[in-house]
């Protein structure tokens, strides 16, 4: 997409002037804090939404996973997943036996077989969130959209969902998503797009990016990515300095303070977090 | 205490066939129908045994000779046949209408009433009848302004950005009571002693005086809006999933809601042109199929269809035989399904919508 900006009629832009290209084989992360748009700008780059400005091009359909939701009829997991294939299915048609199979294919896929017969609106919002991704895959689009879709998984359900959207970029799929997560980002994506404000959207590479000044400024709040290395593949979490958010918000007023904290906390040896309120009392809980 | 670690669950085989089951109860349900319709042919003020009931279908589809008594066969073929067919007709066609509107706007208190065309039907009849006008232009009438509360609806919400389902409901709901207030305009107008009467009865619904003729008029649009629907089922289901889901996998919901309200707006302008208002069948059928088959509309639908045919066949029945003058279909349809629904509703609700 390029120089692209949407706002809904009579307000104010959410974003513009944005452009990044998802190829084939990669991750694009969306980040930024709660209503600068994070899920309209991916919205509008799965033709969802029409942005006010700036074209948006496709070299196929693009299969949307929206965040999990009950909806009004208890179907069951497995014809959720078969409406993923209404692209391959004639207006006044039903799913043929081929249909079924895909759809079958792709909940193997995401390890979620057990729950083919289960009714949707009971399945928890983890479950939910998985059955959505099973019906983009079995939609057979090139380009995946995502919105969240780690939102209200536990930790082993988003280690599931990361590593199955690493084999699906591996097999050649482009993949877009939102997330919370700078983590996920940091495992995930090869380019990142920042929301800072509606004129100010980053794009670039996730190493060039991700870095702890981006991200605190990004969320307002002191942020540090420390290096790891997991079976010798290195890689990096993310700390926020929790608990004394008004300290935060206020050192990012002045980057340069900011800095100069990061600078001087990196010297120190881990030491226990201790909340400044709970100075000079005893015990805790 | 430690448990045993729980055997690794197999996964069920596929079962890319499940349809069958559901085949089944389709085909039940459209036994129950036939079953339904040849009681009805039976039983009334002139009772006919079923033999002669059989007797004189078979000489009229299979010109088997042999009738029996004249009477007897113009009371089944003349009278009853096309009365139990008009109900089919009617019930069904609300039963599947209710079903897919339920469906395209999610919710369960959608009933045909909504969109508004069976008060732009209800207009028509009762301006013709107001007039005077021949039988022609009741029914014409009925449909003509039924369709035309369509258009009305579909003129006043579109917008560029197509047509959010809100504004169909509520677009809907408003073409309604316009036409419901012209309705009311209409009997204030009328004579009390001859139109009134008439316009009030017809409004109230009813399959009395069906001839072959009203049966060819409702067969064709309500047979049209039905094959739509069915056509659509599956489609059906994508759209009842919302709007967004809908366009990200692929279809495009404004479009195909269209199809679906027009579609639904052929059956009820037809079902009001020959049979005046029947309410509650539009309501209440497609939930007492959803209980029994699910919210899959590839069966849901026809299921709907069948049940809604057999439940107004028994009611006309009931009409004419429990008194000596007809109660008014519409009168019954809820007097008789309000409770039975409610027994139904409070034994089976944790079944039927989604309880999250």
């Amino acid at each position: 997409m390029s120089g692209v900006g949407f706002h809904y009629p009579r307000r104010e832009w959410i974003f513009r002037d944005v452009s990044f290209r998802v190829p084939p084989r990669s991750v694009t992360a969306v980040l930024g804090p709660n209503g600068r748009g994070k899920s309209t700008l991916v919205r509008c780059a799965a033709g969802l939404l029409k942005p006010g400005q700036g074209t948006i091009g496709h070299d196929g359909p693009v299969a949307f996973v929206p965040q999990a939701h009950g909806g009004a009829f208890a179907y069951r997991a497995i014809d959720m997943v078969v409406m993923g294939r209404v692209r391959q299915v004639h207006v006044f048609g039903t799913p043929s036996r081929g249909d079924r199979v895909a759809a079958l294919d792709a909940m193997e896929r995401v390890g979620i077989t057990h729950l083919v017969d289960r009714q949707f609106p009971t399945l928890s919002g983890g479950e939910q969130q998985l059955v959505l991704i099973a019906r983009a895959i079995a939609s057979e689009c090139p380009i995946l959209a995502l919105d969240e879709p780690a939102a209200g998984l536990d930790l082993n359900n988003q280690a599931q969902v990361l590593s199955l959207l690493r084999t699906l970029v591996a097999d050649g799929m482009a993949v877009l998503l939102t997330t919370h997560h700078p983590d996920h980002a940091l495992f995930l994506a090869d380019s990142v797009v920042l929301m800072m404000g509606p004129d100010d959207v980053r794009t670039g590479a996730a190493a060039d990016l991700l870095t702890d000044e981006a991200l605190s400024y990004l969320y307002g709040i002191e942020v540090r990515t420390v290096a790891y290395q997991q079976n010798g593949i290195d890689g990096r979490a993310i700390i926020t300095r929790y608990g004394n958010d008004l300290d935060g918000r206020a050192s990012v007023n002045s980057r340069q303070a900011l800095r100069g904290t990061l600078r001087a906390a990196e010297g120190r040896a881990p030491r226990r977090h201790r909340p400044p309120w709970s100075s000079g009392q005893s015990g805790g809980l | 205490m430690l448990r045993e670690p729980e055997a690794p669950t197999t996964p069920k085989p596929a079962r890319p066939g499940r349809l069958g089951g559901d085949y089944l109860r389709i085909v039940t349900m459209a036994v129950v129908l036939v079953g339904a319709a040849i009681v009805a042919l039976s039983v009334g003020r002139f009772p006919v045994p079923f033999s002669s009931v059989m007797q004189t279908l078979a000489s009229h589809v299979f010109s088997v000779k042999g009738p029996p008594s004249d009477v007897e066969q113009n009371v089944v073929w003349l009278v009853r046949v096309p009365r139990v067919l008009l109900a089919l007709l009617v019930g069904g066609g609300l039963g599947i209408a209710g079903a897919a509107l339920q469906a395209i706007f999610r919710n369960p208190l959608v009933s045909p009433d909504i969109i508004g065309v069976s008060s732009g039907a209800s207009f028509g009849g009762a301006l013709a009848l107001l007039l005077g006008l021949e039988s022609v232009f009741l029914v014409g009438g009925a449909f003509v302004f039924g369709l035309a509360a369509l258009g009305i609806l579909f003129a006043v919400t579109l917008g560029r950005q197509g047509t959010p389902m809100l504004m169909v409901v509520l677009g809907g709901v408003v073409t309604g009571s316009f036409f419901s207030a012209l309705v009311a305009l209409v009997t204030y107008i009328a004579d009390p002693y001859t139109t009134l009467p008439a316009i009030v009865f017809w409004l109230l619904g009813s399959v009395a005086t069906a001839t072959y003729t009203q049966v060819v008029v409702a067969v064709v649009p309500i047979a049209l809006g039905a094959a739509t629907l069915l056509l659509l089922r599956w489609r059906i289901n994508v759209l009842s999933l919302g709007d967004e889901d809908a366009a990200a996998l692929g279809v495009r919901p404004a479009r195909m809601r269209w199809m679906v309200l027009v579609a639904a707006a052929l059956i009820v302008a037809g079902a009001v042109a020959v049979s005046g208002v029947i309410s509650w069948v539009g309501l209440v059928i497609p939930h007492l199929a959803r209980m029994w088959v699910g919210p899959d509309h590839r069966v849901l639908l026809p299921v709907s269809f069948l049940l809604g045919g057999a439940y107004l066949i028994a009611i006309d029945t009931l009409a004419r035989t429990v008194t000596a003058g007809e109660i008014p279909l519409g009168v019954l349809t809820a007097l008789i399904g309000a409770p039975a629904f409610f027994v139904l509703l409070r034994r089976n609700r944790d079944k039927i919508w989604d309880s999250a």
